[in-house]
């Protein structure tokens, strides 16, 4: 029996922490990006120049919103994670690419202030990543 | 209930392109009401995509992904008038699915 069927079955979890899906606590909460890469299991990955942003700008005049496209072009890329620096947790997203769907990503992110957004992508189970500067004008964690 | 997603799937040569814009608040958490009191985080936690059934994506966020999410991906083998599914669910235990076909 695992942990957490022993959990449950105690009555120790709440039926809405136990989920069908996997959601990554450990890495979504974690507050830096050596943490946040810890709790992916991705240690100390390789820097890669096959893994390029698009769609992202130098500058965002609003935190609130901001644009992050990012393609791998590592072969048998299996995720990508996006990963805003300075944020209070810094884990935006991990998307998991099965086989047949192509390794490019857009989606936005919030940014509080200026900072690296990293990308973090698994292939045959090694990790690399890459970041890009993007400079906020205005804040998109604040009141 | 929050309100449907615009799902929007088109072929592209070999590939089709998935376009979905979310209605959703991704309350950080990190924000305070006008008496100072914060906001609790209340956000998208897992997205699955599926073309006729069979998934093509599926994502885990944080609460730094923006208000009303938008997320744009491509894959092969899909054709058309196949049925492109969505569904997400936010750390309230709501969820939300919609579905389109590819044009």
């Amino acid at each position: 029996m695992t942990l957490l069927g022993l959990l449950g079955g105690a009555g120790w979890l709440k039926p809405a922490v136990v989920r069908a899906q996997a959601w990554n606590s450990v890495a979504f909460e974690a507050h830096s990006v050596a943490d946040a890469l810890k709790g992916l299991g991705a240690g100390e990955p390789t820097r890669s120049k096959d893994i390029v942003f698009f769609q992202t700008p130098e500058i965002a005049e609003n935190g609130a919103v901001v644009p992050v496209g990012v393609t791998s072009n590592i072969p048998n890329t299996e995720s990508i994670a996006i990963l805003v620096e300075k944020n209070p947790n810094v884990l935006a997203a991990v998307f998991d690419i099965p086989p047949g769907t192509e390794s490019v990503i857009v989606t936005r992110v919030k940014m509080a202030q200026s900072a690296n957004i990293y990308a973090l992508v698994r292939a045959d189970g090694r990790y690399f990543l890459a970041s890009k500067d993007v400079k906020v004008t205005l804040g998109g964690c604040g009141g | 209930m929050a309100d449907p997603m615009k799902i929007r799937a088109s072929l592209v040569g070999e590939s089709t392109e998935v376009k979905v814009l979310m209605a959703h608040e991704m309350e950080s958490g990190q924000r305070k009401d006008a008496l100072g009191q914060t906001i609790p985080a209340w956000f998208i936690q897992n997205v699955t995509i599926t073309c006729n059934g069979r998934t093509v994506l599926s994502a885990q966020w944080g609460t730094a992904i923006a208000k009303n999410p938008f997320l744009s991906f491509k894959f092969k083998g899909g054709a058309k008038g196949d049925r492109i599914a969505v569904t997400w669910t936010d750390n309230r235990g709501d969820r939300r699915s919609d579905e389109a076909t590819i044009a």
